[in-house]
């Protein structure tokens, strides 16, 4: 149990999506001018997320990683189909998305019609097959980790847009140096999300107490804990440097 | 320039600049912050794109009128998947160190969205030359972003380009560092990517006047 509720805050908080791995910023940065489009979007990939992570979990385990293929027999151990998996896995996340589309349409038209253009932009959403990735990657150990990995990550993601687009509907009212318009003044707002989202860093390790993962991570942390100490200093100057102006 | 007439070479010319897939059009952006606190990964992110947009635009354009459009989309996957897949494959057999630093954005090449954004605009409709074209300029002007990054990211980060210590060596206080230079570990952090790119589009905003948008 506590192995499900560490994945799914680190999932959201330490790992997000968005600004710690950059997955789906092409429509993170598209579809975030409006709060209502976004919060639409969002929901769709949480959704996805968590149908496609578990299903290629499955394929993972049972057909591609070296030896997956025991279960049809002592001959088949010897074989390792991993070098298959993006093509399979981008092949389920088409297919979900097209099935997904579809049931939804049929049994829930209300929801149809608020997700349902954001729908096919999703199978080419990074950070749906990033999930699907990660997931493989990072040896998830079973299939509800799995399934919280993809749903958190899908939460991790829905936050971040939702927290852009609403900045983004009120930075419109300020007084943006011209060049800066749109898109710049976008990635340095999320930049500075990004190294706010660092601070969270430190949640799981939980201060002086040994943390769990091996030392390399431990060396990270505290560089990452003295970097983002300096870089809290940088940001006010930033933020007060941007106000200024 | 003889062998393109000037049509031509605008298709490579147009995304190096004012027409750059990062900076202007908003494609692709993902990979780009994300593998470019070293130069090296940068340039091989690079290259990498670039092979498999050329090939990419060109086998989609061969198969242009024989594709149905409502499977198009899957086609263009299965495309993306099977080009990407050699890469992955090339650079775990020659370049295995690199292909660990990379990891899983190899393989999320597959939904860059230059890649599908040119083969729907472009390669969908127009002849092999000139996809070819298109494909190598687009990445091209990617490639160039990322160069970009990837070069202030690592001088100023690590003190290095291309694993060289052209500033000095840190440790041993020699070149820059015997004055009291100190190397911006900050910069080698994802948030710095993001900042890297704005400013770079404010350098070029401001140059060209023409390409601000509305707030």
């Amino acid at each position: 149990m506590l192995e499900h509720v560490e994945l799914f805050f680190k999932s959201i908080f330490i790992d997000n999506m968005v600004f710690a791995t950059f997955l789906g910023m092409c429509s993170y940065l598209a579809v975030s001018k409006k709060v209502t489009t976004a919060v639409g979007l969002g929901a769709a990939v949480i959704f996805v997320l968590a149908v496609t992570v578990p299903l290629n979990w499955l394929l993972d385990q049972y057909l591609l990683r070296d030896g997956a293929l025991e279960w049809l027999g002592p001959e088949y151990a010897d074989y390792n189909l991993s070098f298959l998996s993006f093509i399979l896995f981008i092949a389920t996340i088409a297919t979900m998305v097209q099935l997904v589309e579809i049931v939804v349409e049929k049994f829930s038209p209300a929801l149809y019609n608020s997700l349902g253009i954001f729908l096919p932009l999703i199978a080419v959403n990074c950070a749906i097959l990033g999930g699907s990735l990660f997931m493989q990657s990072r040896d998830i150990q079973s299939l509800g980790l799995a399934f919280n990995y993809g749903l958190s990550s899908g939460i991790g993601w829905f936050l971040a847009i939702l927290a852009i687009a609403a900045i983004r509907e009120k930075i419109r009212y300020s007084n943006v140096p011209a060049p800066l318009r749109g898109l710049g003044i976008t990635f340095i707002t999320t930049g500075l999300m990004a190294i706010g989202f660092m601070s969270f860093g430190g949640m799981l390790t939980g201060g002086d107490e040994a943390p769990k993962e091996g030392e390399e991570n431990t060396v990270q942390t505290s560089e990452e804990e003295k970097i983002i100490e300096e870089a809290k200093e940088n940001t006010v100057s930033f933020n007060n440097a941007i106000i200024n102006e | 320039m003889a062998l393109l007439s000037k049509k031509d070479a605008n298709l490579i010319l147009d995304p190096l600049a004012d027409n750059n897939p990062i900076t202007i059009q908003v494609l692709g952006i993902c990979s780009a912050l994300a593998i470019t606190a070293e130069l090296k990964a940068s340039i091989v992110m690079a290259v990498s794109v670039l092979f498999v947009m050329g090939v990419g635009n060109v086998v989609i354009s061969l198969m242009r009128n024989i594709i149905p459009s409502k499977i198009r989309i899957i086609v263009q996957l299965v495309v993306v998947a099977t080009l990407v897949i050699i890469v992955d494959q090339v650079l775990k057999a020659f370049a295995y160190e690199l292909s660990k630093t990379l990891s899983v954005f190899v393989g999320l090449i597959i939904t860059n969205c230059i890649i599908m954004g040119r083969f729907e605009a472009f390669a969908l409709a127009n002849g092999t030359w000139r996809s070819f074209l298109d494909g190598i300029g687009n990445a091209a002007g990617y490639g160039v972003i990322l160069v970009i990054i990837g070069f202030f990211r690592e001088l100023l980060g690590s003190g290095t380009l291309l694993g060289y210590k052209v500033l000095g060596d840190p440790i041993a206080k020699t070149g820059l560092y015997a004055i009291g230079y100190e190397n911006n570990g900050f910069m080698l952090l994802s948030p710095m990517a993001l900042i890297v790119v704005g400013l770079i589009i404010w350098v070029q905003r401001s140059r060209n006047k023409a390409l601000i948008e509305e707030n």
